[in-house]
């Protein structure tokens, strides 16, 4: 007597889309979601320490009188629209639409890449008016979260590239159609980030 | 003639006066004759192809796990001489032997690597081994990312170790806990390797973690349904969800104490707003779910053991998942039982007080459950057996001096002596190590396709449980006497004398242990009893269905699951997975590739780390520049997978007798 065996199937189920299609990268597509678990969980620590922080600002000055309101808006309005180009961006990769999608890709990045630069640039004109994360235990926790965020976008523009090359060279595949689609993902994430820092940190110090 | 400054540089920086004392001088003997001993077999005796294509690229879950088994009791090994070393500074009053800054870096080495070298990798050696074959899969769900867990462990691990050597180890205890640990306090290298080291090594546990959530979810074989998947199976999904949402708050901990460090920020200075209990509470987010980490697998391993030595399914099957779950969520509100003295009130101290007193319930079920597996059962006294008997009342004794420990007036009383000491070893070792050496018995003719000489293992076991009882309950009395933990010597006249004596002498009867285990192992690899049917103790799960060692792909084809203990009903029924397979079911399968990109991301990330701890940036840079590089290779890698051919599989199969001729 034989136990039964499992049929083994191979190919595309159908009725998905191409990245959660095949088996085997749709099993990455939920590894991805488990990474962003663990994201989540570092950006509450850091959440949860900045609110611990926020109002040890020792001999420094408080959030009231450093955060500059006009780059952060700019930054808000830049990142919350690459959330939406890396949409189309998506859209145009399941109607198998490589032009588009190349396009869309990269306007979600030179969106990126603008907020990262006017973060830095605000970044940098702090610490030239001496408000440095040594001199206080808010400025440090302040750095640290929103500079783990910007380091997340600066990342993903960087993998977004090689996606981009990635692209090119095969096309539309399972494999890339599934990169592409955990990049989205992150980016969705990174920006849902986004608001709860603009609304704790930047809003939460206007009115704190 | 003098040295060129840069020479005399890289000496005071590379060895300082703390690494050229006897202990070091003689590690480095050591180094150098294992450094001597390596460079015979692998270049002179031309092992290096070998070594390197069959396991150092490799990405086999069940190699991976023996390189895990390898680390793990090497890891062992060293903070065990790190506990000998310490309880033979204790035996006696007044002793010098160690200097004060010597004894802290042993017990500091001895927790940090016992919980994050040893006890960690010992479980990731057993899921690796076994989750896979139990749950009907080829591999786990991310071999490639399986490998770089296990290099980034490996390469973390070589950091700590090396600190002792180069540069001055860690001192502030495995904990350790801002002010001391910042640059004030401690300027030197140490604490550098000790963050940098449980960064990388922790970067890779996450991922051992997620892989085997995915795999747990995603892989299991048809029929398989969560409430038919085996305890072991149960417990390392509950680990690695603790994982996944406790390993995060320690990387946030430890990064921002090395930016106090390296960059001068201030979260844990005196100074500048600082605030040294937000470092403690990240640190016990994390830190309390790892107790839990580190005892369910064991709870698992327990549970295989108990069934499959009593003969019989395993008691309350449905209420033992429940348990673990509802540790698993408890787990998470506990942690402030670490530091009731740091004062927060009756009102939050009662809460944890009663959170952590709660666990017991669900551990309580579990432990009547496993007496109720054995009671009418035909036991069968093997070593895993033994150890599994033994963690019984160890381990119930370990729970209620925990719930001694909870209650908070008494903490107040108890907190850092050797009560606790006692209490926490009680638990890690009885629980945890206890645990995990039943299942290194138990899966090791999985593993290896022979058994560990049952003789033996239980010399070993017997020295190993008095020795741990003869150690450890002086130190419950030393603790309740007022002893305090971390002291480097006390003087006499307090009627320590004789408690701390028996205590060393239990602690080198575990050493003994140690050896008469380690003797086993070799012996059994050359002598041992070779296990032909792969189903070496009449056992109840998938794993005992195919042979030992699994093939490569483990399993020609995959079974549809009826039965909670699959391989015990197919049995019942008279069926067998020997000569079941016609040569005409066997298909090509895909395996994952062997690949260098998991060790070259380990290596890459050590010298990050290395240039991280000395405050090299150069270093540090092109060490962040060869992660980057690895990283793009490998997203640009899109050969994955080969086919491994009908035939090749045909003719493993039929080697195993296992195909109808």
């Amino acid at each position: 007597m034989s136990l039964p065996l499992a049929q083994e199937e191979t190919g595309l189920e159908p009725g998905l889309p191409l990245e959660l299609a095949d088996e085997r990268e749709s099993i990455k597509v939920t590894g991805f979601w488990m990474f962003l678990v663990t994201d989540v969980l570092i950006f509450a620590s850091l959440f949860a320490s900045y609110a611990v922080y926020r109002s040890r600002v020792a001999q420094a000055p408080g959030p009231a009188q450093v955060f500059h309101y006009g780059p952060v808006l700019l930054e808000t309005l830049l990142l919350l629209t690459s959330s939406f180009t890396v949409g189309i961006a998506i859209w145009a990769m399941r109607t198998g639409r490589v032009r588009m999608l190349f396009f869309w890709l990269a306007a979600t990045l030179v969106l990126g890449a603008g907020f990262v630069t006017s973060e830095i640039h605000d970044f940098t004109s702090m610490v030239g008016q001496g408000l440095t994360w040594h001199q206080s235990a808010f400025l440090s926790a302040f750095y640290v979260l929103v500079g783990t965020h910007g380091a997340h976008v600066t990342f993903g523009i960087f993998w977004a590239v090689t996606l981009l090359f990635q692209v090119a060279r095969r096309g539309i595949t399972p494999i890339t159609a599934r990169k592409l689609y955990t990049f989205s993902l992150y980016w969705h994430f990174l920006d849902i980030v986004w608001v709860f820092i603009f609304t704790f940190v930047y809003l939460g110090g206007k009115i704190g | 003639m003098a040295l060129p400054g840069w020479m005399l540089y890289l000496i005071h920086t590379l060895f300082p006066a703390d690494t050229r004392r006897p202990t070091e001088l003689g590690a480095d003997v050591l180094i150098i004759a294992t450094g001597a001993i390596l460079f015979y077999i692998l270049i002179i005796k031309g092992r290096w192809r070998h070594v390197w294509t069959e396991w150092i690229t490799t990405v086999d879950h069940k190699k991976i796990a023996v390189l895990y088994l390898i680390g793990a009791i090497a890891m062992l090994f060293r903070a065990g001489v790190d506990a000998l070393m310490l309880r033979t500074q204790l035996a006696l009053p007044h002793q010098h032997l160690l200097s004060a800054l010597e004894y802290d870096q042993l017990f500091t080495t001895h927790g940090t690597i016992m919980i994050f070298f040893m006890a960690m990798p010992f479980i990731f050696a057993l899921f690796n081994a076994v989750i896979p074959l139990q749950i009907g899969s080829r591999d786990v769900a991310f071999p490639r990312l399986n490998a770089m867990s296990f290099w980034l462990f490996a390469f973390g691990a070589l950091l700590l170790n090396m600190s002792f050597v180069v540069g001055g180890s860690p001192s502030a205890g495995w904990t350790a806990y801002p002010p001391l640990s910042e640059n004030v306090f401690l300027p030197g290298v140490g604490q550098n390797y000790y963050l940098m080291s449980l960064l990388i090594a922790g970067i890779g546990t996450t991922m051992t973690g997620i892989n085997f959530v995915v795999t747990i979810l995603r892989m299991r074989a048809p029929g398989m349904t969560l409430m038919k998947l085996p305890l072991f199976a149960w417990s390392a999904l509950m680990t690695s969800a603790l994982i996944i949402f406790a390993f995060p708050p320690l990387t946030v901990a430890l990064s921002m104490t090395l930016i106090d460090r390296l960059f001068q920020s201030s979260f844990f200075t005196l100074g500048h707003g600082g605030m040294p209990m937000m470092y403690v509470n990240l640190f016990w987010l994390f830190g309390h779910p790892e107790v839990y980490i580190v005892v369910l697998p064991a709870f698992g391993i327990f549970s295989e053991v108990v069934a499959t030595f009593s003969s019989k399914r395993l008691f309350g099957y449905e209420v033992m998942v429940a348990s673990l779950v509802s540790i698993m969520f408890l787990a998470y509100g506990t942690w402030v039982h670490h530091f009731f003295t740091m004062g927060a009130g009756p009102a939050v101290n009662a809460f944890f007080g009663l959170s952590t007193m709660l666990i017991a319930i669900p551990t309580g079920v579990k432990i009547f459950n496993w007496i109720f597996t054995m009671w009418g059962g035909r036991i069968r006294m093997t070593v895993a057996m033994l150890y599994q008997m033994a963690f019984i009342p160890t381990f119930v004794i370990g729970g209620a001096t925990g719930i001694i420990l909870a209650t908070v007036p008494v903490d107040y009383q108890f907190h850092n002596t050797y009560f606790l000491v006692a209490h926490f070893h009680n638990v890690l070792i009885g629980g945890t190590l206890f645990g995990l050496l039943s299942g290194m018995y138990y899966w090791w003719p999985k593993m290896f396709g022979m058994k560990l000489d049952e003789h033996q293992g239980k010399w070993a076991f017997w020295l190993f449980f008095l020795g741990f009882w003869v150690t450890f309950f002086p130190q419950y009395l030393l603790g309740l006497e007022g002893m305090q933990r971390r002291m480097n010597t006390y003087p006499f006249g307090l009627g320590w004398h004789l408690l701390n004596v028996i205590s060393t002498i239990g602690a080198f009867g575990m050493g003994a242990a140690f050896i008469v285990l380690v003797y086993n192992v070799v012996w059994s690899l050359r002598y041992g009893e070779r296990d032909l049917t792969g189903d070496a103790w009449d056992g109840r799960t998938l794993e005992w269905a195919i042979s030992s060692p699994a093939p490569e792909y483990n399993f020609a084809r995959i079974p549809v699951i009826t039965d909670r203990d699959p391989w015990w009903a197919m049995k019942e029924s008279g069926a067998t997975l020997a000569n079941s397979l016609s040569p005409a079911d066997i298909h090509a399968i895909e395996m994952p590739k062997n690949t260098p990109v998991p060790f070259l991301l380990g290596a890459s990330f050590f010298l990050f780390g290395f240039g991280m701890v000395f405050s090299w940036w150069y270093v540090a840079v092109l060490g962040l520049l060869c992660v980057i590089a690895t990283l793009i290779y490998s997203g640009f890698n899109y050969e994955e997978h080969a086919l491994l051919t009908a035939d090749v599989i045909r003719g493993t199969e039929a080697s195993l007798g296992r195909l109808q001729a």
